[in-house]
């Protein structure tokens, strides 16, 4: 039996936000791959519950006439990877939510949940960075939409608040049309780990030149980070192995990593300048053509 | 604590339980006798607990067992049809790919939930390990899990 002290399975988005304003323990389970291991392992921070997931609207997953792609926070990992609006133009979100746990974990875990726990690890972290995901959230205020870029705060925290309620992915067409874009999970093993690094990339090209690269880590930092400094130097230059090798030496100006015992510092610094030039080649292949 | 009453099917049969909500739909299988159902891990690395709510594999081990309510649970006990074995089941056997068979349900129905989605296309074995990454066996070092894997797929 898992240790939960108070259950409420909410009927509406409202009553969600309502069951989440009245108690500042509350938490939301939507998929349970992250709540329920922590209530296996007797993790009383999870004691209570708020289950959304009776909400099925929050499952959709849709494309709105001005070509924005709306995905519900209660849509799963499996849901998104195979339906044909990602992978029609959100290849790289497929790509990335494929690399978390294994077929089952990704049949029950929701995006909502990888974003919202605030995991530096998060797989789908690199993904909403490089896309500029807005995250339309229900709160006792009513809606308001936040933008990924601030959204997570630190190791496990994000700017929700109590009585918050991711709702919606949102992500304008101005950030998935014309790029390629590309995601490398580095982990010790090839399936259920946790990235050691994960290095998600989108670019723009003009024939063999960078328009604009977006470059995003994960475990680089205390929470998932762009890498501003790095996305400057390359601008307007030719992708060939001069550009990546300025790439990878300026990228470790945007990052932070950290010794744990999954690696040592110096060795995720290695890997993630080894990833930039990588996995921004990767993105530029993508679009075809001999860039 | 509550308990809420549910309706599911299990295999084939109806059932109206009460549970206990902070039950996991492993506890609740294994209460009513569905032992093929194991508990390894316990926080849904091994794989060892996997059946299929609606057609879908899930780690029973992490979801509640009131999320069964209105949902057809199937387990290794519903493969076997009058005393025959499943496709997938023969495949196992044939290639020898049970050693203690703890993991061994749990695998035969993420092969089973594998197979009813993708059955009849290619694939290559490396597509069919990573089907299986949610699995671990410790016996058999899955190349005969693999093997039986491919042989049901390409029947």
């Amino acid at each position: 039996m898992f240790p939960i002290e108070k259950y409420h399975r909410a009927t509406e988005i409202e009553d969600a936000v309502q069951a989440l304003a009245a108690d500042p323990a509350a938490r939301v389970i939507a998929g349970g791959t992250d709540v329920l291991v922590r209530l296996h392992g007797g993790n009383r921070d999870y004691g209570v519950l708020v289950d959304i997931n009776g909400l099925d609207e929050l499952k959709e997953i849709r494309m709105e006439e001005d070509g924005a792609i709306m995905i519900g926070a209660l849509a799963t990992c499996t849901e998104i990877i195979e339906h044909p609006i990602i992978t029609g133009n959100l290849p790289m979100l497929a790509q990335s939510l494929a690399t978390i746990g294994g077929p089952q974990i990704r049949n029950t875990a929701t995006m909502g949940g990888n974003i919202c726990n605030g995991a530096v690890s998060a797989d789908s972290a690199c993904a909403a960075l490089v896309y500029e995901f807005d995250l339309v959230i229900q709160g006792v205020q009513g809606e308001r939409v936040e933008s990924i870029h601030g959204f997570h705060t630190g190791p496990g925290r994000t700017i929700l608040g109590q009585g918050d309620l991711l709702t919606f992915f949102r992500i304008r067409p101005e950030n998935y049309q014309g790029i390629g874009a590309s995601y490398t999970k580095y982990a010790m093993r090839g399936a259920m780990d946790i990235a050691t690094i994960g290095c998600g990339a989108a670019v723009r090209m003009d024939n063999t030149t960078i328009q604009e690269l977006k470059l995003a880590f994960t475990v680089a930092a205390p929470t998932p980070i762009r890498c501003p400094q790095a996305e400057q130097v390359v601008r307007g230059r030719e992708l060939n192995d001069e550009t990546l090798a300025l790439l990878a030496e300026t990228v470790a100006e945007d990052v932070q990593p950290r010794t744990s015992w999954r690696a040592e510092k110096e060795f995720r610094l290695h890997i993630i300048r080894t990833l930039a030039k990588r996995v921004t080649r990767a993105a530029a292949d993508t679009l075809g053509g001999n860039n | 604590m509550q308990t809420q009453t549910i309706n599911l099917i299990i295999n084939t049969r109806p059932y109206e339980v009460a549970v206990d909500v902070r039950a996991s739909l492993l506890d609740l299988l294994r209460e009513l006798g569905f032992t093929s159902v194991k508990q390894g891990c316990g926080v849904g690395e091994c794989g060892a607990c996997t059946v299929l709510v609606d057609g879908v594999a899930v780690d029973s081990c992490l979801y509640l067992a009131l999320w069964a309510d209105g949902k057809k649970i199937r387990t290794v006990e519903g493969e076997c049809a009058d005393g025959k074995l499943s496709p997938v089941q023969e495949a196992y056997v044939e290639e020898g790919a049970v050693q203690c068979g703890f993991c061994t349900p749990g695998l035969v129905m993420a092969t089973t939930a594998f197979l009813e989605k993708h059955g009849g296309r290619d694939f290559s074995r490396e597509e069919l390990k990573k089907a299986h990454a949610g699995n671990l066996c410790r016996c058999t070092g899955y190349q005969t899990i693999i093997n039986a894997v491919e042989k049901v797929v390409k029947k």
